[in-house]
């Protein structure tokens, strides 16, 4: 676990990168994140996975599944693949500030 | 590999026909997606149910042969059996959030994985490409695959 300055907030990381506390997270932090990955901007449907992920993360107490992603985000796992090449879930996870999703699928 | 000792690619064999043979092969496609890594799936022998048109949705687990059954072999031979264990595992998966094989294969090709047909297995059981599904790109040689496997892990299941 580290301690890191994002978009000027100080927020706690594990060691894959992932928020220890979600609730640290903010859109500034969201952008800066995704450029640090290659995002150039983030788009209107890359926030829309992001704020879906968020919603299901407090919801829920994990982040939603590719395919779970897929059938209830309102993007395609195809676009949703596009969106974040590094691979969705994982990817937009991080950005989002949510710990690693824990599905297999 | 790349330089963190991490697996960037992988390419898997699908040998085997029956539900057990085939799931883990599509969930390591799909999770290696997931995880950013690049991937393909190749199949062969009976893998090839997997992605045949009239199979794909009748795909069965082994009750016979199987010791992870933990059923007398004879009973596990009894007609209907294997359609039974099959309906109890998908009702299970399903709970799980694990796609039909279908659904699975079409989402996997969704995810930008890779998937091919052994040329001397779809010779010998006299099939074509329009025997199988749409996801399947190309049907090659084993050497093909070594082409396309350069560079990652292989895996054959």
């Amino acid at each position: 676990m580290s301690t890191a300055t994002i978009a000027g907030t100080a927020v706690e990381l594990n060691d894959e990168g992932f928020f220890v506390d979600p609730t640290q997270w903010t859109r500034d932090i969201a952008i800066e994140l995704a450029a640090a990955d290659g995002i150039v901007s983030l788009t209107d449907q890359h926030w829309q996975v992001i704020d879906f992920m968020r919603k299901e993360y407090f919801e829920k107490g994990t982040g939603p599944t590719v395919r779970v992603l897929g059938k209830t985000s309102g993007v395609s796992v195809k676009d949703l693949y596009q969106l974040f090449p590094k691979g969705p879930a994982k990817m937009a996870a991080r950005i989002a500030g949510i710990p690693k999703p824990k599905g297999c699928i | 590999m790349s330089d963190n000792g991490k697996i960037t690619k992988v390419s898997i064999i699908v040998s085997k026909g029956s539900l057990e043979g085939i799931y883990p092969a599509l969930i390591m496609a799909n999770g290696a997606r997931a995880e950013g890594m690049e991937a393909n799936l190749f199949f062969t022998f009976f893998g090839l149910d997997a992605i045949h048109q009239k199979r794909i949705d009748h795909i069965k687990v082994a009750t016979v042969g199987n010791p992870g059954m933990h059923i007398p072999t004879l009973i596990g031979g009894l007609p209907g059996m294997s359609g039974i264990a099959t309906h109890m595992m998908s009702k299970k998966m399903d709970g799980l959030d694990i796609p039909p094989i279908h659904e699975f294969i079409e989402m996997i090709a969704d995810t930008g994985c890779g998937m091919y047909a052994c040329k001397a297995s779809v010779d010998m059981f006299g099939m074509t490409k329009s025997d199988f599904v749409e996801q399947v790109q190309d049907i090659i040689t084993v050497g093909d695959f070594y082409d396309l496997a350069a560079g990652g892990q292989i895996i054959f299941t």
